[in-house]
């Protein structure tokens, strides 16, 4: 589980989040919704720790995210995995290379079983005949299911998406959604999901957050 | 006040980058990928300005300074003195701030814009030290090699100027560049030009890595990667040619 209380963030002077609280429940998938410019990018920012908030705080499963020190904080990122708005994959590595660089940074198994892991991901995503393709080779919603592959390489117990429908024709949103969703529900996941899909909304969200 | 505040987050983001690799398997391939782009894919454009160096400093030389009073073999001399101790150092790593700084800050600036460095600190990567640290060493320990070809290509270009222009005697050439010769302008050359890839690396990495915004912001981080190196490398070798004596 992850709660936020009373986060407050701003830039130049203007609130972006002002005082948000919110619970996001484990084994289901929580969808932050909200218009353009309501905040929902920097509380996903604040929730991975790429932004840092100005007050407030985050806590996974009781851990405050930013009063960790800063061995525990690397272990908690390691129970972390994150889909980005545009797969964000390593453009200077294949398909395979992209789900095995977090198991080898960070895994302590052997290379043949990282291989191995790593096929299971793709294949779960169904893009197991696809190892040895670039990053530029693929389409969007290629590239989206290598995202979630490399996120849920390592069995991370939160996963996070950033508009993981955006830019793809409906009936591949449709199947990103339901892998996700799937995926959530397989592992016990907490499953944050940042969207202003509608659609997505209505078929997968458990736990909505709105932001105004 | 700007320059200072851009000196600090140098610093910063280079403390970062001199940590020690979170995996050293990961660390190696990058290293290795990073000096076959950046050393052994410079070699073919340092040969062709170094050889066309070569032959033009020997015939300008010969064309402005052929005084009947000034002996022939310190045409030689003065072409070895100035591809030793300049050209192959200061003026070939210039020409590299153009090609490598700016391919080093391009490419982490589209990694910025991309989200990939996003995605290295999500995970729990230190993204300045796997994006930075194997481009700095890379860079920095196969700048030999490059001043090493530029010395020899430069050489070989006044040769084969000499042989098929009938302009100097070879012989003669060649007492010139042996005339008074020290070891030491070698050692002097290699230690100005590890100073100067450090400059071009980090200082475009630097760049690369602080891009905020989109491909406007990657485009002019690649140009102030040449410009903020060339200039810096210029003041080193003022410097460190006045240490260096």
């Amino acid at each position: 589980m992850i709660e936020v209380h009373n986060l407050y963030k701003q830039f130049d002077g203007a609130a972006v989040l002002n005082d948000v609280s919110a619970t996001f429940a484990t084994g289901c998938t929580n969808l932050i919704i909200g218009r353009s410019g309501s905040g929902k990018t920097v509380l996903m920012k604040c929730l991975v720790g790429l932004l840092t908030p100005d007050g407030g705080q985050v806590l996974y499963d009781g851990r405050d995210f930013f009063a960790l020190p800063r061995r525990q904080l690397a272990a908690l990122r390691r129970e972390m995995g994150m889909l980005f708005q545009g797969a964000a994959l390593f453009d200077a590595m294949n398909v395979i290379d992209n789900v095995l660089f977090p198991l080898r940074m960070f895994s302590p198994l052997s290379e043949a079983e990282r291989c191995e892991r790593a096929k299971e991901c793709l294949e779960r995503v169904g893009m197991a005949d696809a190892l040895r393709k670039m990053p530029g080779e693929l389409s969007g919603g290629m590239q989206k299911r290598v995202g979630i592959a490399r996120a849920i390489a390592l069995r991370p117990r939160y996963l996070f998406c950033d508009e993981p429908t955006s830019g793809l024709d409906p009936t591949t949103a449709r199947t990103i959604d339901a892998l996700i969703h799937s995926i959530t529900h397989e592992a016990g996941i907490t499953t944050v999901i940042n969207t202003h899909d509608m659609e997505s909304v209505h078929t997968i969200g458990e736990n909505v957050l709105s932001l105004d | 006040m700007q320059l200072l505040q851009q000196i600090g987050d140098w610093l910063v983001v280079m403390r970062r980058a001199m940590a020690r690799p979170q995996s050293g398997q990961l660390f190696r391939r990058q290293l290795a990928a990073d000096v076959w782009r950046l050393g052994v894919e410079s070699l073919p454009l340092v040969l062709i300005v170094s050889l066309a160096i070569g032959v033009l400093l020997v015939l300008q030389i010969v064309l402005n300074f052929g005084y009947p009073w000034l002996p022939r073999f310190a045409i030689g001399y003065a072409a070895r003195e100035v591809i030793l101790l300049e050209f192959s150092t200061a003026i070939v790593c210039v020409i590299l701030a153009g090609k490598v700084g700016s391919g080093i800050a391009s490419e982490i600036g589209t990694m910025r814009i991309t989200q990939q460095i996003d995605a290295l600190d999500v995970m729990g990567v230190n993204s300045a030290g796997y994006v930075i640290l194997p481009k700095v060493v890379a860079f920095v320990a196969f700048i030999p090699v490059i001043n090493i070809v530029s010395v020899a290509a430069a050489f070989a270009g006044a040769f084969l100027l000499c042989w098929v222009t009938g302009i100097l005697p070879p012989d003669t050439l060649q007492v010139g560049l042996q005339h008074s010769f020290a070891s030491w302008y070698i050692w002097a050359g290699l230690i100005k030009s590890v100073v100067f890839a450090f400059i071009i690396s980090s200082v475009s990495a630097y760049q690369g890595y602080s891009v905020r915004g989109g491909s406007v912001e990657v485009g002019r981080a690649s140009t102030r990667a040449v410009v903020h190196s060339s200039i810096l490398i210029l003041f080193a070798d003022i410097l460190l040619t006045s240490l260096l004596k």
